[in-house]
């Protein structure tokens, strides 16, 4: 069922009794051309593009509990291509493009929102690492452009200039960045998906996986057997855990991270603004919330909360950036499970096991990675070679010390 | 989350600094399989959900090198004890 205006019209002439959910909540088959396991965004992304672009319709997508109720939403919305290694920046640049046609393709309003990502910078040096950002994103196409000071202060009025320890000395403005409407996508993924045949069930906890002769052939689940020519895992949080059952040792961590929403206020930021001197990220969403987070509390987790230091830290970080801030009250906090890379960069690749393909290690940049991720992981899948603009991510570069470390910490996850 | 530090008492996370996976010693540089294993000890992980040794370094503190025994799902510690008894064991 194609939304637009006419449809809108014509269900209303019937009252709005007569629309039909979005996606077809399926039971398992016996088999499928391809498996895959998880049912957030880059899921039921990798299923959707794996279907369109590259006509593999027999796919299943495997979620444990509902789909999108993982780190899919539980994010901070944001959406940017500001990265400065060549390994990275032309994925996350693809990402931007497919964000920017995403609601067209998908014909499901996912509520993207070019409002612009500005990174501030306190100091000569950080101005100087993103300037050199800045150039590299230009080398690649992306559109950057460096503040100066006042026109910051032109922008943001309200920011604190005047902060003696880090004042702010301009920032590095990435206009087409911005949000979109996290359950949206999955949503949105999910209807496409099942259009075009895709079956997505739920309540799917995937327990084993089938070996024959060295080869991965299917999975075993909750709700039965379930063979597969192939089986893709898409679990980022638990990433570790599935690969455990393929007696697999990745190099990812699991770490909680938090993010908060405060109560709604009158639209008061316009854009995503990030704090260069501490780790603080904060944007408002259209209910009127300042949605924002910081830094990892800094200790494997699977438990979906953290701790009150970094949640004093984070708000002390939005203080210190934008002092009027401290009258607000906070409406909610969560944590969620992030798959942290050694390196701080995702693997998208075939394991050693033939059959059995991972996306994993998503750090806290999933969400805006959403489409190109699960655009290259059906590539891999669909014609067994990288898509050139995630070739860097590949799973024995740890091995081979071909690391993407945007972030220049080593192999320290809980610092990335 | 608080931290029963051995020397110092129970004492609150904001003291403490995670490290990561214990039991992830240094390999000898000049063995024949010495890329394998910093390979293992540099970057592999079981990364459990459950039952977790990690390292903790009491910043704010008495500086001790501590194992802690911590389960990854309730945040729940086990066991605390200092890293270099945990290395004699």
């Amino acid at each position: 069922m194609r939304y637009s205006l006419w449809r809108i019209l014509r269900e209303a002439c019937s009252g709005h009794r007569r629309w039909e959910p979005a996606w077809r909540d399926a039971s398992p088959k016996s088999g499928y051309e391809v498996i895959v396991v998880g049912g957030g965004g880059h899921g039921l992304a990798t299923a959707y593009y794996l279907a369109k672009v590259h006509g593999v319709r027999e796919v299943a997508v495997l979620e444990k509990g509902g789909i999108g109720l993982g780190n899919a939403g539980r994010n901070t919305t944001i959406i940017r291509s500001n990265y400065l290694l060549p390994g990275n920046n032309p994925f996350y640049e693809l990402s931007m493009r497919l964000w920017e046609g995403l609601e067209r393709d998908l014909n499901y309003n996912v509520m993207v929102s070019q409002r612009g990502v500005l990174n501030l910078f306190h100091s000569d040096a950080q101005r100087d690492a993103y300037v050199r950002r800045g150039n590299a994103m230009h080398l690649h196409g992306v559109d950057a452009e460096l503040l100066d000071r006042e026109a910051v202060r032109r922008m943001l009025p309200f920011l604190e200039f005047e902060n003696a320890r880090f004042p702010i000395q301009g920032g590095l403005l990435q206009r087409r960045g911005g949000t979109a409407r996290h359950d949206a996508v999955v949503w949105g993924y999910a209807r496409a998906a099942s259009g075009l045949g895709v079956d997505i069930v739920q309540n799917c906890e995937v327990t084993g996986l089938i070996r024959e002769g060295g080869r991965i052939v299917g999975v075993r689940s909750s709700r039965g057997d379930i063979r597969a020519g192939k089986v893709a895992v898409a679990v980022a949080g638990h990433s570790s855990r599935v690969a455990a059952l393929a007696g697999l040792r990745l190099p990812i961590e699991s770490h909680v991270l938090q993010a908060f929403v405060s109560e709604a206020v009158k639209p008061l930021i316009p854009c995503v603004v990030t704090f260069g001197a501490g780790h603080f990220y904060v944007s408002q969403s259209d209910k009127g919330g300042l949605v924002f987070g910081g830094d990892l509390d800094g200790y494997n987790s699977y438990a979906q909360r953290g701790n009150l230091p970094m949640v004093e830290e984070v708000c002390a970080s939005g203080m210190a950036l934008m002092p009027m801030i401290g009258r607000l009250r906070l409406l909610r906090s969560w944590g969620g499970v992030m798959d942290m890379s050694m390196d701080g960069s995702p693997i998208i690749d075939r394991t050693p096991l033939e059959g059995l393909y991972l996306n994993a290690g998503w750090c806290y940049g999933g969400f805006k990675a959403t489409p190109a991720s699960g655009y290259c992981f059906a590539h891999l899948l669909a014609r067994e070679e990288s898509h050139e603009v995630a070739r860097a991510f590949r799973l024995d570069r740890f091995a081979t010390g071909h690391l993407l470390d945007e972030k220049g910490q080593g192999p320290h996850p809980n610092l990335h | 989350m608080r931290i029963a530090c051995p020397f110092c008492g129970d004492r609150d996370l904001s003291e403490f600094t995670c490290f990561g996976e214990a039991g992830c010693p240094r390999p000898l540089p000049d063995r024949e399989d010495a890329a394998a294993r910093f390979l293992e000890a540099v970057y592999l992980r079981d990364n459990p959900a459950g039952v977790h040794r990690e390292l903790w370094y009491h910043a704010s503190g008495c500086r001790s090198w501590l194992e802690v025994t911590r389960d990854t799902r309730t945040h729940e510690i086990r066991a605390v004890r200092f890293a270099s008894e945990a290395r004699e064991a």
